[in-house]
C-alpha cells in the first residue's frame, strides 16, 4: 500500500494524517512538498487540511495551481484514488477534479466541533464500499468555508449519479445537524468514477483510541482497504 | 498598462458576509441600505502594448485563477494605456 500525503505551506493536518495512515498500514506515507513535480507511484494520494497559502484569494485557490498538482491531476487521469480533507477538499474543487465550491459558513463563524455523518448509498467507490449505507460516523469539522455550493443542475446530477457520499445528520454530536448551510447537507462527495473524494470532516482527528473517537480511523481504514 | 479586475458574487449566490454588513448598517441607522454584496478588486500591471490582447490575457487569468466562475463574475477594466 503506497500512500502519499501532499503538503503545502500552511497545511496543518498533514502530520495527523501521516500518524493515522501509519497506524493503519504500519508504514509511513510519503510526505510530498508542493514544489515537487512528480509523485512516486501511489495507490492513494491524500490532500490534507489546513490553510494552504493562508487562504489567500480563495481557500485552496493557490494550492490548486502548485507544481505538485500537475502530478496529482495525472494520477487522477489514470484513475488513481485521491482523498481531500477540509482544505484538501477545497483544493480538489479548485482544480476542478470535483464539482461545485465551498463558500463561507452560513453562520459566518469558524466551526470546530463534532458532527454526525450519514454514509450515503453511492456508486462503487473505495471511500464508501467498505461502509454500510445509512451508517453513522461521528467525525469533527473545523472550518470557516465548508458550506457546499453548486448550481441546481450539478446538485441534481450528484444526487442522481450517487456521488453524495457523506451528509450531516442528526445524532449524538452537538448542535444542529447541518453546521454550515451546505446544500443538501453535503459533507463529502465523490467523482463520477468514485475514485476521488472530498470531505469537510477530519477523519484523522478521530483516529486515535487514546483520544476516544475512532470513527475517522474506521473511515480511513476501510478506504485504505478498498483502495488496495 | 494598469488593469483593474472586479470580482463579484453571481446573482443567486448567498452572501452571508453582505447580509451581516447590511444588518450592521441598519443597526447604526442606515436603514435605506439593502442588497449588500461584497466582492473584491484586484489591480495589476500588465506588460503589453496591445489593449485587446491584454484584455484577453487577463480574461484567461480570471478564468484560470483570479475568479471562481462557479460562484463569481469578473469585470475587467483597462485603466491606462501608458
Amino acid at each position: 500500500m503506497r500512500i502519499s500525503v501532499v503538503i503545502f505551506p500552511g497545511s496543518n493536518c498533514d502530520r495527523d494524517m501521516m500518524v493515522a495512515v501509519e497506524r493503519i498500514t504500519g508504514r509511513r506515507p510519503a510526505m510530498v512538498w508542493h514544489k515537487e513535480t512528480g509523485l512516486d507511484a501511489s495507490d492513494l494520494v491524500i490532500v490534507p487540511g489546513g490553510f494552504s497559502f493562508g487562504d489567500y484569494l480563495r481557500c485552496g485557490a493557490l494550492a490548486a495551481r502548485s507544481p505538485i498538482m500537475e502530478a496529482v491531476l495525472d494520477h487522477a487521469s489514470r484513475g488513481g484514488a485521491i482523498l481531500g480533507v477540509c482544505n484538501g477538499f477545497q483544493i480538489l474543487l479548485e482544480t476542478g477534479l470535483l464539482p461545485g465550491t465551498l463558500v463561507k459558513n452560513k453562520g459566518l463563524k469558524f466551526i470546530c466541533r463534532n458532527t454526525t455523518l450519514a454514509v450515503q448509498e453511492t456508486i462503487a467507490s473505495p471511500f464508501t464500499d467498505g461502509l454500510e449505507a445509512g451508517e453513522r460516523l461521528t467525525i469533527p469539522v473545523a472550518h470557516n468555508e465548508g458550506n457546499y455550493f453548486a448550481d441546481d443542475d450539478t446538485l441534481a446530477a450528484l444526487q442522481q449519479n450517487g456521488q453524495i457520499a457523506l451528509t450531516y445528520e442528526d445524532g449524538p454530536a452537538f448542535g444542529p445537524s447541518n453546521p454550515n448551510g451546505s446544500a443538501q447537507n453535503i459533507a463529502g462527495i465523490i467523482s463520477p468514477n468514485g475514485r476521488i473524494m472530498g470531505m469537510m470532516p477530519h477523519p484523522e482527528r478521530a483516529a486515535d483510541p487514546d483520544i476516544g473517537q475512532i470513527d475517522g480511523l474506521r473511515f480511513l481504514t476501510k478506504a485504505i482497504e478498498m483502495v488496495a | 498598462m494598469k488593469v483593474v479586475v472586479n470580482i463579484s458574487l453571481k446573482e443567486g449566490v448567498l452572501d452571508p458576509q453582505g447580509r451581516a454588513v447590511e444588518k450592521s448598517l441598519a443597526t447604526i441607522g442606515f436603514t435605506e441600505a439593502s442588497n449588500v454584496r461584497i466582492g473584491k478588486q484586484i489591480t495589476l500591471e500588465v506588460d503589453s502594448d496591445d489593449v485587446a490582447r491584454a484584455h484577453q490575457r487577463v480574461a484567461r487569468m480570471c478564468e484560470q485563477i483570479l475568479a471562481n466562475t462557479v460562484i463569481e463574475d469578473y469585470e475587467i477594466t483597462i485603466e491606462d494605456e501608458a
